[in-house]
Order: structure tokens, then sequence, then C-alpha cells
């Protein structure tokens, strides 16, 4: 049953009545109770995106995150076994790790020094005849949350009890698969971080990845600042071939360079871009042959699709996309450099130029980023008027049907990827 | 015996004509970006000079890493034209911003081929104020400039801007630091 809303109800209805096939009421952006629900329903009952294999390049080796509103660290013990652990001292809570990234032998509280090891096991505590006959130090390790991986990308969750990995993935697997191929014949590694925070809830941002009606409309101003051979790659607008397809629980893919989704697929007949042939020269001079060049050159941009994950990753073309959700008003993303990680006299140059071209776009000084910015800041803004009205994500809602493989599919500009995210947020929102 | 401690002295002094006249670009420089003249800034950068915000807060070289801003005379011409022509969102409703650059330390006088290069290292605190709320964009500034035969023709060739958050989440910014 639906209810029609009104400035009357607006904030009697359950929150996941609020959202409806083609349309979801501005009180989701706005309303501090249903983001305290999203923190416990979403952030603490899913799979969370935490790292990157390579970001914990060896045994010792540590990232400090958050999954939803809790500090974690995600460590690699001796073993090489991956931990994700809550950053909270078992004895009075203070934060053991105050460092982005790193490499320890283990956390040692500054408080009263209680030392913890890579796998959160409480090793040592100072003084410790107080506790004779109180307590031991079995079972009070750090935290540990369930952390699985797939492709090289490391997923963390608070829930004990739901799927594994890789079924809450799915079909998502596949596309993981092809984003990696832009290594070139290399393993990806993450190069570099840029973070800026916004004024607008999440879910702003978690729908601007698979939208391809705003993009030549924000970004102008970048489009009018690449060459001619990287805005004609990116007018998707009228190209029928580019497309949006519903991958279930919430995630989603947007092609828009239908042609570099799978990167192995290249008939050759496709010229390298004119701005990388000092590079291609320089590649030559280290003696890779041609075939080995064109991998890494046509890989430059990365894959032709931007691939979104719910609640709070993304595989966007050529980086990684985190979203952060600080209050029902403020977001933090990441934009994480990767490139491929091989020899350095053939990487270096090819990933100097990749920062670059992620420079040009991304970071809080980029030529696309700060656009982006303005326009989710504005949606909050706006939003907070008649919060009954509807958020519209009905475009293309009509020309929407299966494609082969089963996904629900629709032209890239449409607002397919919405729909299916906020089909699965009404899902875990709800109260049955 | 105790030594005693002395403070080390600059070999150049801060009044040195020298120095005033490298400061007195850096203020210029200020005043232009927060009346957003873009095109009279660029005008103050010789043309193999560099401008980077890195994210790494004590970098020398910029090359292999991820900046915020690196760019060179082709990268600064476009970032004009994008601060300038209407079409970036964020430059349109950008932030008013009022910048104070000071606690100037001579960092070295070198004669050049090409003239003397003043380096300086500066504080930098800018409030940039937007819809209600003020954003604090706190830093130290590497300013390195050429003197020409004339004050006219002084020129920076290296401006390198270190955020005290450098590595941690700024806002997104429609202006330039």
């Amino acid at each position: 049953m639906t209810t029609e809303l009104t400035p009357q109800n607006v904030y009697d209805v359950a929150p996941a009545d609020l959202v409806q096939d083609d349309r979801v009421a501005g009180r989701v952006y706005t309303d501090p109770a249903i983001f305290e629900l999203e923190m416990v329903r979403i952030f603490e009952s899913t799979w969370i995106w935490v790292a990157h294999d390579s970001e914990l390049p060896k045994p010792g080796s540590f990232k400090s995150t958050f999954v939803g509103r809790h500090p974690v660290i995600v460590s690699r013990d001796r073993k090489g076994v991956v931990h994700t652990l809550v950053n909270r001292c078992r004895h009075r809570g203070a934060s053991v790790c105050e460092q982005r990234t790193g490499e320890a032998n283990g956390f040692t509280c500054p408080y009263h020094a209680w030392s913890y090891g890579l796998d959160g096991k409480l090793r040592g505590i100072p003084y410790p005849d107080g506790y004779e006959g109180v307590m031991s130090k079995e079972g009070m390790g750090l935290k540990k949350l369930r952390t699985e991986s797939y492709g090289g990308m490391i997923f963390a969750t608070l829930a004990d009890d739901i799927e594994p990995l890789e079924d809450f993935l799915g079909d998502v697997r596949l596309w993981i698969d092809r984003f990696m191929k832009q290594g070139g014949g290399y393993p990806i590694k993450v190069l570099g971080t840029h973070q800026f925070r916004f004024k607008g809830n999440w879910k702003i941002q978690l729908e601007n990845t698979t939208d391809g009606y705003h993009f030549p409309i924000v970004h102008r101003s970048w489009m009018a600042s690449v060459d001619a051979e990287t805005a004609d790659m990116m007018s998707f607008m009228t190209d029928p071939a580019a497309v949006t397809h519903d991958l279930g629980n919430g995630h989603s893919v947007g092609q828009m360079v239908p042609e570099h989704s799978d990167l192995d697929d290249d008939d050759g007949t496709e010229p390298l871009q004119a701005r990388f042939a000092p590079l291609v020269e320089r590649l030559r001079g280290h003696g890779l042959d041609d075939a080995a060049i064109r991998r890494l050159v046509r890989s430059m941009h990365g894959t032709g699709f931007n691939l979104n994950l719910f609640p709070n990753v993304s595989l966007s073309s050529a980086f990684f996309r985190t979203l952060r959700p600080i209050s029902v008003d403020e977001t933090v993303i990441e934009h994480v450099a990767i490139g491929p990680d091989g020899p350095a006299e053939i990487v270096a140059e090819v990933n100097r130029e990749r920062l670059r071209v992620h420079e040009h776009f991304q970071g809080p000084f980029g030529f696309g980023t700060p656009d982006d910015a303005e326009g989710w800041d504005r949606v909050q803004r706006g939003a907070a008027g008649a919060p009954e009205l509807p958020i519209m994500v009905n475009r293309g809602l009509a020309r929407e049907k299966p494609s082969p493989e089963g996904w629900a599919t629709s032209h890239i500009t449409d607002e397919t990827g919405m729909r299916a995210a906020y089909a699965h947020w009404k899902q875990m929102m709800s109260d049955d | 015996m105790t030594e005693t401690l002395v403070p080390a002295v600059p070999a150049v002094a801060i009044d040195d004509p020298r120095v005033r006249r490298a400061i007195e670009l850096v203020w210029r420089e200020a005043d232009l970006l927060d009346r957003k003249e873009y095109d009279a800034w660029q005008a103050l950068y010789a043309d193999d000079a560099v401008y980077v915000i890195p994210i790494e807060r004590d970098a020398e070289s910029f090359d292999d890493i991820l900046n915020m801003v690196y760019d060179d005379q082709r990268m600064r011409a476009m970032r004009v034209t994008r601060m300038t022509e209407g079409h970036a969102i964020a430059a349109v409703d950008a932030a008013v911003t009022v910048r104070t650059v000071s606690r100037f330390v001579v960092t070295g006088v070198e004669d050049t081929v090409a003239g003397t290069v003043v380096s300086l290292r500066a504080a930098q605190v800018l409030v940039a104020y937007k819809r209600g709320s003020h954003d604090l964009w706190a830093g130290d500034v590497d300013h390195r400039i050429r003197l020409g035969a004339d004050r006219a023709d002084d020129r920076i060739v290296r401006k390198v801007v270190r955020l005290v958050d450098a590595d941690a989440a700024t806002p997104a910014a429609g202006f330039l630091l």
C-alpha cells in the first residue's frame, strides 16, 4: 500500500515507506532519526569496504578507517591474515592507533599501555597484579569484525550472521574482475588518496556514481579542458550502447565507454590517444613490445564503467570512491588513485601519467570534484524545503528492460542505478 | 660549563631590498587571489613555474605522488579558464575569501643566470565564507621568486601550499590558495 505523503503525515510514515519504485521522499536526506537508523540497519548490518590489498603490502602493515561510525584498524598479521579491529582499547576506551597507515608490531594504548597484537589479541597489561583474581587477558582483545575479500577488495562487517561476501557481491564479481584488468597485465595498487567533505547526505553521493545524466552539465568545465579524444570518449549521452545495469543487492554498473568495459577485448583498431605518444616512446625504450604498451596505455583512463557498490564504495573508471557518513548532512568522500603494480622502470612512468589524469578531475581542487560537491550541497539545501515532495528517480523507467544476463537495464543517463540502491535501502530499512 | 644557546639569525635580513621585493609580490598575489583576479594572478608566474598543493605536507618532489594541485603553465592556464569562464558551478558560486600571509622566513637568496632568486617560507591563514559558514584554511607557503630587471618583472617560479590538514578531508574549493 502506498500512502500519499503530505506535509502533515511525512514525519509519521515509516522510513521504508518513503521509498517507492520511481521516487523517494526528500525526508530521507534530512531526517536525523533516519540517519541514526541507517547507521544500525545498513552500516552495521552489511559488508563495508575497508581497504585494498595493496594498502597492506606486508605483515605488520595497517590502515585506520571506519565501518559506519566505528573507527577500525585493518591490519595484516605475521601470517598474512587480514583483521579488522575496532580501534578502541578494551580497558577504558581510548583509541589505540591514530596513524592513517603504517607498519607496526602491534598497537599499544597511550593511556595505560595495554598492548595488542596485529590480530587484536591482548598481549600485555602493565602491573598485572591488580587483575589477579579479577580478570584474565583471554577474551579482552580488540573487538574483531568479520573480514572477507574478493579481487583484492577487503570488506568487513559487524553482522556475524549475514551471507558471505561473495554472495553479497553476486554478479558484481564479474565487474570487479573486469575493473582490475586496467593493471594492463600487472596487479593494481593504490597510488594515493584525495579526501574531501561536503554538506550533504551520503545517499546524494551514492546516487551520483551511476548518474550519467549530470555529466555534461556539471562537468562542462572539465570537458572543456581535456583533449578532444577524451571529451569524445565521455560523450555518451546519445550513445545507445552506453547503459546502466541493476546488478542486485543495491549494486549497479554504468557503462559510459562500453568499448572499454572489458579491456581484454581489443581488435587493435582504436588509436592510442595522441597525448600519450611520448609515454609510448619511453615504454618502447624500456624494451616493452607494442602489445604490452597498448595494454597499459589503453587502460590509462581506467575501465569504461562506474561500478557502484551498496553502500560505501565504487570502482569508478580509474579509481575507488568511498563514502563515509558523518551526520545526516555531512559526508566525507575519498577518491583513491590506482595504477599497475610492476617493475618500477615500467610502471613509474605509467603511474605518473595516471596521477596527473586523476588530479585533473578529482580532489578538492580538481576540475570535476568541486562542481560535483557544489551540486550535492545544493541538493541538501533544497531538500530542506517541502520534505514530503519526492526526489524523482524515474528517468528511463519506461525503457528499462532485462539484459540477456537478466539485469534490469536502461540508458546510462537513466536512473536505474538509483532505483537499484533505493530498492535495497527500502528492504534494509524495513521493520519487517 | 654550559654553552649559551644563540638563536640562529638568517643570513639575509627581512628588510633586505631583495627580500622586500619578494614579499611585496607575495602580498600582491594574495590580494589578486582574494579578489579572484585570476588572469592577473597567472601573469605573476614564470613560464617554467610550478604551483603545488601537496597531500604529503613535507614533500619536495611531486611527480610520483598524488597532489591536490600540481600545475605547470599549461594546467595553470586551463585552471584560470575554468575559474573565469562561468561553466564551473563551484567557481561561479565560490566562497568569499580573506587571507593573510605573514611570519616570513628567508630560506635562501641565490644569484642565478636568470636573476636573483629569493626563497621564502610563510604562514598563510585564509577564511572562506559561503552560505552561512566559515571554513579555515591554514598552512605554510613556500615561495621562490625570481627578481627581474624591474619590480614589474619579478616572477614566482615555485609556490607550494602545505596545509596543516593536507592529508585529511578538506571542503571542495571553488577558489585558489
